[in-house]
């Protein structure tokens, strides 16, 4: 409103009772123009029109059944509107989960997860020297290949100058640092040259106290937008719940009004509106409810069970690693510990062995069938074989057989290298999370499907009620023509 | 302590103990280690009180008469430390107690601390399949040991020590002795024992080839020099910056580096210009990279020596003996020949073996 017209003096002219006033601002002094020096009476707005008009109109009864169905129309249309408003909201969160949230995350982990299996792979093949098998070299390859891939697909997804946007740009860089330092380990090694070793452990370095660290945030902000995309899909929509009480409480009455002037029990259209009304809220705080339930679900089931088990799988992945890393170093590095000195990767070994122990436990406590407790209690079964042969191989390095020792870490079958047991640790540790995606996308899918076609429906049943509310006064009106 | 507390405590025994408790007390509140010290103070002088005999000495302090003993070594060690290569006992062919007791294990094995990643030292050729050995100067020397000792040169547990763990495992009998380039020093001969020295070396320059360094001088100005985490390199290269030597002291000295191989890393990488370290160390990593190479002369004096623990004087002895064998018969040169030479060159001051000096 405009400064003129809130000085405007709020309706103290004369009130026109018969509501019969003339077009709206135009004061009604037809003929002579006014006597100079006689103060016109200001322009009335509009509204103060309309109040009056509404005012006129509200002391006699067809007026007020007019006031009453505009007001019940908007009234359910409004309520329809919100509905499927905030409804569109949660399950565009809801698809978000299912679509884009969840797999960024899931993308997020699997960048963490090949960078960690790169380094273990590439750690193997340098321990076998010369010896390196194809399947070492190619799964060092695969695991670069779809890192650099994930990586760039994610920096798609990402918004520029954001903070993933520089986590990625980052892991791009020391990406293309960390194959060259490999790759560099691995020619001076084929040359015989211990400082291949320094390249390794350099590479291993890079990966470790830079990369994993930096993947791992980027992981943790997936996380971090899946668990707001799934408060947003959960929340209450109260203020459509709201509505819809008050519009069928309006409803009851205004047939209770008609019941009470006109001793008619039915009014067609109200009753028909009040359905509508009724179906409509119904449907909103059930079709809510079951979505949220299947989404609480996928994220107590699915969601803490694949976090966990990435965790893990990220453990099993970095002792592995660091066990190679203890026989290619071979005293190099380092750490005191309660002072007394150490080896560094074995006192890195043992503490992501600890790491995996304490995730495969919780695991286990998430699981919640027999097809996700399966492959858990194999892993924990392949974890507690590993350890028992890292001992043996420890003792045969101790004892200054580096063969024996070599043999027990990456040897062949007969050899009862701690490798199978790694590969069977990591086997299952992919099955579990294998499973537990499928959970979370059946559970989520199901909470989505909840909410399917609940905006569409409310607002086509608020149409249909206002359509009833306005027919059903209509016809009380009619009477007084 | 004790004896000057105790004419002026003229307190029960009781209250001193209440008082020791109380101090406990206090003690376990969280002042831990002070707390502790206290409460021991206060017993000790509870004992010192109790017992009728005043000049016991027994109670509270650790290692009794190790005082004494400690003045002695530091007199001695400040009178001979002028040529610490030169303290070891004459050679002999004896088997002592320490001999004895390596033959008379259920696997009569000698158990030797080495570097395995010392390339022309002590490596393992990565490409050598399931038989690769370890091989390098140092391990012919432990071989040739090994024959001597247990008349088989395969008669050896190999292990593999950290530079900071070789006084640590001889003292706490974890190997018969160290053979991993180690240089004899004067702090070191106080905690092992050590034999005639077998190699000469000295802290040397390492840059690229096609660098304007020229050795440990002024063409140092300006350049950033990488050395290994408590080695001799970085000690000197502390003191030298502090005494505002030429070159050094604007050099930038700030990167150090777990283990002195990674030095070549960084050189490779471009992250520093020079190295410095053991000419000897310095030889194998130039065996590594054909485009660096040892500049200017080596600029100290040290020797290698084996390291076995303190007071295994036959243990030492013999090794003495056998080193003499050793370069009599031509036996050490052959081993230079073979892995030192092409780097270190035949007519460096480490060609020929350090002539020994005995106690």
């Amino acid at each position: 409103m405009t400064s003129t017209s809130s000085a405007a003096p709020p309706a103290t002219g004369s009130p026109d009772p018969l509501g019969t006033a003339g077009l709206p601002g135009i004061p009604s002094q037809p003929g002579r123009g006014p006597a100079p020096g006689v103060p016109q009476p200001p322009r009335r707005t509009a509204f103060a029109e309309g109040v009056d008009r509404l005012r006129a109109a509200a002391t006699t009864e067809p007026g007020r059944l007019r006031i009453i169905g505009a007001l019940l129309a908007v009234c359910v249309v409004a309520f329809g509107a919100v509905t499927a408003w905030q409804m569109t909201d949660r399950s565009s969160a809801a698809d978000d989960v299912l679509h884009n949230s969840q797999p960024l995350s899931s993308a997020a982990a699997d960048i963490y997860s090949s960078l960690a299996d790169a380094n273990t792979a590439a750690s193997s093949g340098f321990l076998a020297g010369g010896d390196e098998t194809s399947t070492s070299r190619e799964r060092y390859l695969r695991d670069i290949r779809n890192a650099a891939g994930k990586l760039s697909a994610a920096a798609t997804n990402s918004e520029p100058d954001s903070e993933s946007a520089t986590t990625i740009a980052s892991l791009n860089k020391l990406l293309s640092e960390y194959t060259g330092y490999i790759e560099r380990a691995r020619a001076n090694n084929r040359l015989g040259f211990p400082v291949g070793g320094s390249y390794l452990r350099l590479a291993n370095d890079t990966m470790q106290k830079q990369m994993l660290p930096q993947a791992e945030k980027l992981y943790a902000r997936e996380n971090q937008r899946l668990s707001s995309d799934y408060a947003d899909a959960t929340s209450y929509p109260w203020a459509a719940i709201g509505l819809g009480v008050t519009v069928t409480g309006a409803l009851v009455w205004a047939q209770r009004r008609n019941y009470r002037r006109t001793n008619r029990v039915l009014n067609h259209g109200l009753v028909a509106a009040t359905a509508a009304t009724t179906v409509v809220l119904l449907w909103l705080v059930a079709g809510q409810s079951f979505a949220r339930s299947g989404l609480n679900d996928s994220y107590d089931h699915g969601i803490r069970s694949l976090n966990v088990l990435h965790d893990a799988r990220i453990a099993s992945l970095k002792a592995r690693g660091n066990e190679n890393l203890t026989l290619v170093a071979r005293g190099a590095e380092t750490v005191e510990v309660n002072g007394e000195v150490v080896d560094a990767y074995d006192h890195d070994f043992e503490g992501e062995m600890s790491t995996l122990g304490k995730g495969l436990a919780q695991a286990e406590r998430l699981a919640d069938d027999q097809a996700g407790r399966k492959p858990v209690a194999s892993a924990v079964g392949g974890m507690e074989e590993w350890k028992s042969r890292h001992e043996e191989a420890q003792a045969a390095y101790e004892l200054g057989d580096f063969q024996q020792a070599l043999a027990r870490v990456i040897g062949d079958k007969s050899d009862k290298p701690t490798g199978e047991c790694f590969d069977s640790v990591d086997t299952a540790l992919r099955t579990a999370i294998v499973h537990e995606q499928a959970e979370f996308q059946r559970a989520a899918g199901d909470g989505r499907d909840a909410m399917t076609g609940l905006p569409l429906g409310a607002a086509a049943l608020a149409v249909l009620g206002a359509a009833g509310a306005v027919l059903g006064i209509g016809r009380r009106l009619s009477e007084y023509r | 302590m004790n004896a000057q507390r105790l004419p002026r405590s003229p307190r029960t025994g009781l209250q001193v103990l209440r008082t020791g408790l109380r101090a406990l007390r206090t003690g376990l509140r969280g002042w831990g280690g002070v707390g502790a010290m206290a409460a021991v103070c206060a017993l000790a002088v509870t004992f010192a009180l109790l017992l009728p005999l005043t000049q016991s000495h027994g109670d509270g302090s650790t290692g009794t008469g190790g005082q004494g003993v400690a003045r002695g070594i530091q007199a001695k060690v400040a009178a001979e430390c002028e040529n610490p290569q030169d303290q070891s006992p004459q050679p002999s062919s004896l088997d002592g107690k320490t001999i004895e007791a390596i033959k008379a294990r259920k696997d009569p094995r000698l158990i030797v601390g080495v570097d395995q990643n010392s390339y022309r030292w002590g490596y393992r050729d990565p490409n050598g399949g399931k038989t690769a050995e370890l091989e390098g100067f140092d391990i012919d020397l432990v071989h040739r040991i090994a024959k001597d000792i247990l008349g088989d040169e395969n008669a050896v547990k190999f292990k593999a020590i950290p530079t900071n763990q070789r006084i640590p495992a001889l003292k706490d009998g974890r190997v018969d002795m160290i053979v991993r380039t180690m240089t004899i020093t004067c702090d070191r001969v106080k905690e092992v024992a050590f034999s005639a020295p077998y190699f000469l070396t000295g802290q040397q320059v390492l840059a690229p080839k096609s660098s304007t360094i020229k050795g440990y001088d002024k063409t140092l100005a300006g350049k950033r020099i990488c050395s290994g985490a408590g080695s001799t390199a970085l000690e000197l290269l502390r003191k030298d910056r502090a005494a505002k030597k030429a070159g050094v002291a604007s050099a930038d000295i700030e990167t150090v580096v777990p283990s002195q191989l990674d030095c070549l890393v960084r050189l490779q990488l471009g992250q520093v210009d020079a190295v410095v370290t053991d000419s000897a160390l310095a030889a194998s990593q130039a065996a590594q990279d054909p485009t660096v190479e040892l500049k200017g002369e080596a600029f100290t004096t040290d020797y290698y020596g084996v390291a076995v623990k303190k007071g295994a004087n036959d243990l030492a002895a013999r090794v003495n003996r056998i080193l003499e064998q050793y370069r009599q018969d031509g036996g050490w040169q052959a081993s230079y020949d073979k892995w030192l030479s092409p780097t270190l060159g035949t007519k460096s001051e480490s060609a020929k073996p350090p002539v020994p000096r005995y106690k």
